[in-house]
């Protein structure tokens, strides 16, 4: 209950100001105590309801409206902004490791700026800047990588010592700092006030704002909005947009059609003072200490001051609850961490008096980015929910996405990282999310080094070799709920705790991966990669055919038994998805995507597949495991596993069988190995797959079969120049702009689904080229690694940015994918790239801050590598005959 | 010289052991979160005991102290055997049938309880036969009794108090073929034990007491802060209606004679206990059993002395008080402990000492700010000490380890005081008898949500 926190921030202000929407609409009470209106009703019909009146409701309805929709209502149980939004501690800033979160904030920062002019009401907008201290080296690294992306972007930062923030913040104490990053730009706002001018302008748009009006539930026909059952009754609407913050996911599942939004929330801490004795200046910059988990800014003189606690207290795991709400409470022996870092940190502070202790819920995701988009179970159902503590920085930015997605069909940014189709159901147990926030809460402050993983929330899918694979050494990742290998521990060998091997540098498994890569070079390696995601559609008659033709760029129309290698595009030829298809009959198919795909590659199928029961879709991930035999001697393996010829003859690369392999018949091989290594994948129906799995590793032995995991995998890939869908390839990417002409069949006969745009892109160029860098003058052991996001230079000149990286044992380099723009050096305006261009240049690649030389290539070393693998096999076949 | 913090520990945590109920067990849900359990010995070899068990035929867990005398016999032979007598006397018909008829045709018979014990609790192999045997008599006589009534629980827990005696009573007169048997039996008669044993069962708690071990329930009331219910009686000279009891029993001419210095015929402090037969059997009895016994009997002084004014036995019984509990919400745990706890320790800081240490910080009272000047340095002082007090309290993992530290440690501020803690455990073993008795404590902690259902449910 709000009404307990006495009333802070600006709250009082707003009241006073009379804002202009409630000439309008009117609650049925007002605090103000004076005569009231009687309450507007509600509106039958509109075309938008938008649920919650926090900075995520207001700007998702101010953005609408600014895109011209009409019949917009927003909803608020409470009062504007009253919920998380008014203890919101008010900081915008851009210095965010992930670029889409940067440029919301980046986007929110400069839409808040200007609103106090756009609209009239007091915004309390500063532009004080921020200050990011680093206590460590490794803590120096990381702001040194995000201060490299902000600087492309074209936002100013800076890499400062600690002599310079003491010039820059008086209090600070900067004995045990290494440096910091400066981010002249960041501001502060009243959160409370920023939301209520949103809402103030959305207002003035047309938009009609109802508070103290709750939404029971959505009405879902046919797999669509159709309206919303309200407190005070129902509007029937063609998009509801659930910006419900931490009642976000009861909410999702309060209608009939549950809509799962995996959020939760936990309690948030921080402490509001006096103002000091020589109150601090308005414009003194915000000090983010990560490493002591706090942000301290200024307040009316004093300060605010609050953190992301080791132990963090989720709430409301049940639902929302009376005694719990009740229970919000100052808790000081909970804050004691954080005041000791905050007086650590500005050790004058201790004589400053105390105001209050905030206790106030954010709402937390389980992967520490926030969730937009469409829900795939219900068609016109949006969120924008889950913002991670961040809800003023990101909701501008994420407002202004969310309309654009509802109003164009999908946002003018690659928004895949925050989309909710990212997520599966199995990411919505309570349960789950309960564990998995407490992880997420410190980690917004922990050091992020490449290739983490989350601790919690795992085991959960796992393929039926698990237990084998982790008797023998198997290290595990997770993707999508699924457990995959990283590489195997060697017997009598041991890595390094979680804590230390945390590395920007050279890891600890480094030699690990190599010798496995070396294996699958040599001579064979087995990965299982049950995790990716497999449909089977198939029809009674040419429906499948006829539609998947529509649906795919290459042309499946292929004799029974072969793969094809295809996007999934959208109409702008984007990649939607990027799979391989086989073509088990004629009127059947199976089709292999990768695991995050699980979700929205369904949904996508059946928002475009007939729903007349003419095609059957099923989703099979579960039914198969799939393991992959790479390496020159996968095929000996597997000829002396099943009768059936699989030399190269008969048995050439992209094709699939159903043969038997041991004792189990049914398995569907298939020539391809997605590393452009030769070699097999075989899906294997689960009941078999320990059976086939044995038979594997027995009849390999004399053929040095190892397992190996995603780690050697991604090497091999990168090194090859294949591009991964959800790292190098997205949305906004064509089969033009990343070399795949080939997997596109303009002239199939047929038409299909982002067909113009690739004929226009044909004949007019592409604006960003996807290119292989090598890594020349970088020291594998002493260097920093890439990861990716670091920025790529031509000649001096920033064009772009990398996707995925990995250290290539065969070229003895590291090898950075990524896309290559071409800006008018005047206007900066984008020109195509041509083959010319990216040939031409002098490329350099920023780590951190450092530059690396690189060689680009738009062509993987293909003759290089066969002429390599046959000397060596040479060499191991005279190593046999010893 | 002082024993470092360490060293303390090691021996404060010896015999520490706890079981946690676990959650998900296919059945009912217990109102039983789990209990800690301790010992700390004064006496070499110790003479308490302790019992901890589920009962696997009926619902319901059962706990127990034994304080023994005159050596540590008896109270074993009772931690052994006791709770099988109750849950045979708890058990319905049926399942007796079907235990007696699997004995009878050898077949695997019904598990009845599942022990809950640290390694240090033994089990005497011996004897095994023996207590079998005279555990089937009894339910042989349960069998043809077959009453058709449902059990009573208070009924069945003084039933069997009484006919575990009167068996350790009955085996002592027969005696036994084997040499070491035969001494054994001598020995639990002839020594005596003290029982205070709870069964809990969903909100119904009964306790049932026999001697000057306590039972004690913590409870919270609203505004956090703790208090403490006896769930049992004293059997001692302190207790006026038990005083009263004995001089009911016996003829006026005894009256000045019975009790003297506190003590039952000036000798024995508790005035209930199982064993103990030179103040249950006749002067006869006692005589011809010590004549025909085996020599270390006959050598022994104190076996063949009879006490004095010893005019018309039985003075003594092993008939416990059964108290019955309905639990509440806010009744968080159960202490049971011997004597030596409650010569040291006030049962209301018992109560507050353990109802702290289980709830921990969150119970801590809270800090508020509230209308006061507080600054960010007072704060953070107040907010270290608090830290630190905290810290020390979770340097025990068991709440009966962290109620003898209190009991042996704390100096009169009623905080521990290491150095008195150090000094108390460093006695040599003759002297630690004279400073502190052994003590026993088990610390059950009760599930408030179950029990808050439980009793909505009723």
């Amino acid at each position: 209950s709000p009404g307990m926190f006495p009333r802070l921030l600006s709250d009082v202000r707003w009241r006073a100001a009379r804002p202009p929407w409630r000439r309008w609409t009117s609650p049925r009470r007002s605090a103000s105590g004076a005569a009231e209106p009687p309450p507007v009703s509600l509106p039958a019909q509109a075309r938008v309801v938008v649920c919650g009146g926090g900075i995520t409701g207001t700007s998702v309805a101010y953005h609408l409206a600014k895109l011209g929709w009409k019949d917009i209502v927003l909803l608020e149980q409470g009062r504007l902004a009253a919920g998380t939004t008014r203890f919101c501690a008010g900081i915008v800033s851009a210095a965010r490791p992930v670029s889409i979160e940067l440029k919301m904030a980046d986007y929110s920062n400069k839409l808040y700026q200007q609103l106090e002019q756009e609209t009239g009401v007091k915004t309390g907008y500063m532009k004080t800047g921020s200050i990011s201290l680093a206590q460590t080296q490794d803590r120096l690294i990381s702001l040194k990588r995000i201060a490299s992306s902000l600087n492309v972007m074209g936002i100013p930062s800076e890499i400062i010592t600690p002599k310079q923030v003491a010039q820059l913040h008086p209090l600070i104490n900067i004995h045990d700092l290494v440096g910091a990053m400066y981010v002249p730009g960041d501001a502060l706002v009243s959160s409370a006030d920023v939301s209520l001018a949103l809402a103030t302008a959305a207002s003035h748009n047309g938009v009609q704002i109802h508070e103290r009006t709750t939404v029971s539930h959505v009405l879902v026909q046919k797999g669509r909005v159709i309206g919303v059952e309200t407190d005070r009754g129902q509007i029937s609407c063609q998009y509801f947009v659930n910006c419900a913050g931490q009642w976000a996911y009861e909410l999702g599942l309060s209608g009939e059609e549950h809509v799962s939004i995996p959020v939760h929330a936990c309690e948030h801490f921080y402490l509001l003072t006096y103002p000091l004795k020589e109150p601090l200046a308005s414009s003194i910059p915000t000090i983010v200490d990560p490493d002591g988990r706090i942000y301290i800014r200024n307040w009316q003189g004093g300060i605010l001051s609050g953190g992301f606690e080791k132990n963090p207290k989720p709430l409301f795991t049940e639902g929302r609850n009376q005694l719990e709400i009740q229970n919000l409470q100052e808790d000081w022996d909970h804050f004691e961490p954080l005041l000791s870092a905050l007086l650590r940190r500005m050790p004058d502070l201790e004589a400053l008096q105390i105001m209050q202790l905030v206790n106030c819920p954010e709402t937390f995701t389980p992967d520490m980015h926030c969730i937009m988009g469409e829900s795939p179970a219900v068609r016109g159902y949006f969120v924008l929910a889950g913002m991670n503590s961040a809800g003023i920085s990101y909701g501008g930015g994420a407002g202004k996405y969310l309309a654009e997605w509802m109003v164009n069909g999908y946002p003018s940014e690659n928004v895949w990282p925050l989309d909710l189709k990212r997520f599966g159901s199995l990411q919505s147990s309570r349960t789950f999310l309960r564990h998995r926030v407490m992880e997420v809460m410190p980690l917004i402050c922990d050091l992020k080094v490449p290739r983490w993983d989350f601790q919690t929330g795992r085991q959960l899918r796992t393929s039926p070799l698990y237990d084998r694979l982790d008797a023998q050494g198997a290290r595990w990742m997770e993707k999508h709920g699924f457990e995959r290998v990283k590489y195997f521990v060697p017997p009598g060998k041991d890595l390094l705790d979680l804590d230390q091997s945390k590395t920007f540098y050279k890891p600890d498994w480094f030699d690990i991966v190599g010798s496995e890569v070396k294996c699958c070079k040599e001579a064979v390696c087995v990965i299982d990669m049950s995790s990716f995601t497999k449909f089977e559609i198939s029809s009674t008659g040419n429906q499948a055919l006829e539609n998947l033709q529509y649906l795919f760029s290459n042309d499946l129309d292929v004799p029974v038994g072969h793969v094809v290698h295809t996007g999934m595009l959208n109409e702008q030829g984007g990649y939607e998805n990027d799979c391989s298809i086989a073509r088990l009959s004629k009127r059947s198919f199976f089709m292999i995507s990768p695991t995050d795909q699980q979700v929205h590659c369904w949904s996508w199928l059946k928002n475009h597949l007939p729903s007349d029961g003419s095609l059957t879709l099923e989703d099979v991930t579960w039914k198969y495991t799939a393991l992959n035999l790479i390496g020159p001697r996968a095929v000996d393996v597997l000829s002396e596993l099943s009768y059936a010829p699989i030399t190269p003859e008969h048995f050439p690369s992209l094709f699939c069988k159903e043969m038997s392999v041991g004792y189990a018949n049914g398995i569907r091989v298939m020539s391809i190995t997605h590393t452009g290594e030769p070699g097999f994948m075989l899906y294997i129906p689960i009941e078999y797959a320990l059976h086939v799995y044995n038979e594997v590793m027995n009849m390999g032995q004399k053929y040095g079969i190892r397992n190996a995991g995603y780690y050697a995998l991604r090497s091999l890939r990168i090194e090859k120049f294949f591009a991964f869908w959800g790292q190098d390839l997205d949305a906004f990417t064509t089969p033009m702009e990343c070399g795949r002409e080939f997997q596109v069949k303009l002239e199939k006969g047929m038409e299909f689904i982002g067909q113009e745009a690739l004929l226009e892109q044909k004949q007019h160029g592409v604006y960003k080229r996807f290119t292989m860098f090598i890594l020349e003058d970088h020291d594998t052991d002493m260097d920093l690694w890439p990861w990716w996001g670091e920025p790529i230079f031509r000649n001096g000149r920033y064009v772009g940015k990398t996707t995925s990286s990995a250290y290539s044992y065969t070229l003895e380099r590291h090898v950075c994918l990524g896309f290559v723009q071409h800006f008018d050096e005047k206007t900066g305006e984008e020109l195509v790239v041509t083959t010319d261009f990216i040939n031409q240049g002098e490329y350099e690649i920023d780590i951190a801050g450092q530059r690396f030389q690189a060689k680009a290539k738009l062509y993987p070393f293909s003759s290089l590598f066969t002429q390599r693998r046959r000397k060596e096999e040479v060499e191991l076949s005279g190593y046999q005959r010893e | 010289f002082y024993l470092t913090p360490p060293q303390v520990n090691s021996i404060l945590k010896a015999n520490e052991y706890s079981f946690k109920v676990p959650e998900f067990d296919g059945k009912n849900i217990s109102s039983v979160l789990g209990f800690d359990s301790n010992q700390l010995p004064a006496n070499a070899p110790i003479e308490d005991r302790r019992s901890a068990a589920t009962c696997l035929q009926t619902r319901g867990m059962l706990l127990g102290v034994f304080d023994g005398h005159a050596g540590c016999a008896c109270a074993q032979a009772v931690s052994e055997r006791l709770f099988y007598y109750i849950a045979v006397s708890l058990l319905p018909h049926e399942t007796l049938l079907e235990i007696e008829n699997a004995v009878e045709s050898g077949r695997a018979l019904l598990p009845i309880l599942q022990w809950h014990k640290h390694p240090n609790d033994y089990f005497s192999k011996e004897a095994s036969k023996l207590y079998f045997n005279s555990l089937r008599t009894y339910w042989q006589e349960l069998i043809d009794l077959n009453s058709g009534e449902t059990t009573d629980v208070k009924e069945a827990l003084i039933n069997a108090f009484k006919r575990l005696d009167n068996d350790i009573s009955l085996e002592a007169q027969v005696g036994d073929p084997n040499s070491f048997l035969n001494y054994l039996v001598l020995r639990v008669a002839f020594s005596g034990a003290t029982a205070c044993v709870a069964h809990v069962d969903g909100v119904d708690l009964h306790v049932a007491n026999t001697g000057d071990s306590r039972a004690m329930l913590g409870v919270q009331e609203e505004d956090g802060s703790w208090s403490a219910v006896n769930l049992s009686y004293d059997h001692n000279a302190q207790n006026e209606h038990e005083v009263e009891r004995v001089k009911m029993e016996h003829p006026k001419s005894e009256e000045k004679s019975l009790v003297k210095q506190d003590r039952l015929l000036g000798l024995l402090m508790p005035f209930r206990a199982f064993g103990d037969v030179k103040f249950k059997w006749s002067i006869e009895l006692q005589k011809r059993v010590v004549e025909s016994g085996p020599d270390q009997l006959n050598d022994n002084e104190y076996t063949k002395f009879i006490p004095p004014n010893y005019h018309t036995p039985p003075y003594l019984t092993a008939e416990p008080e059964v108290i019955h509990h309905k639990l509440r919400p806010q009744d968080k745990f159960l202490v049971l402990a011997t004597d030596g706890l409650w010569e040291t320790m006030h049962r209301q800081d018992v109560a507050r000492i353990v109802g702290e240490y289980l709830t921990g910080v969150h119970h801590q009272q809270p800090i508020a700010v509230g209308g006061y000047k507080v600054t960010l340095g007072q704060m953070h002082g107040l907010l270290t000490e608090r830290r630190a007090r905290i810290s020390s309290v979770f340097e025990d993992q068991n709440a009966a380890t962290h109620l003898i530290r209190h009991a042996v440690g704390n100096n009169e501020f009623g905080t521990v005081d290491h150095e008195r803690l150090s000094k108390m455990l460093s006695l040599p073993e003759e002297l630690a008898r004279m400073y502190r008795d052994d003590i026993t404590i088990i610390v059950v902690q009760f599930n408030s949500h179950v029990v808050g259902a439980c009793q909505s449910e009723q």
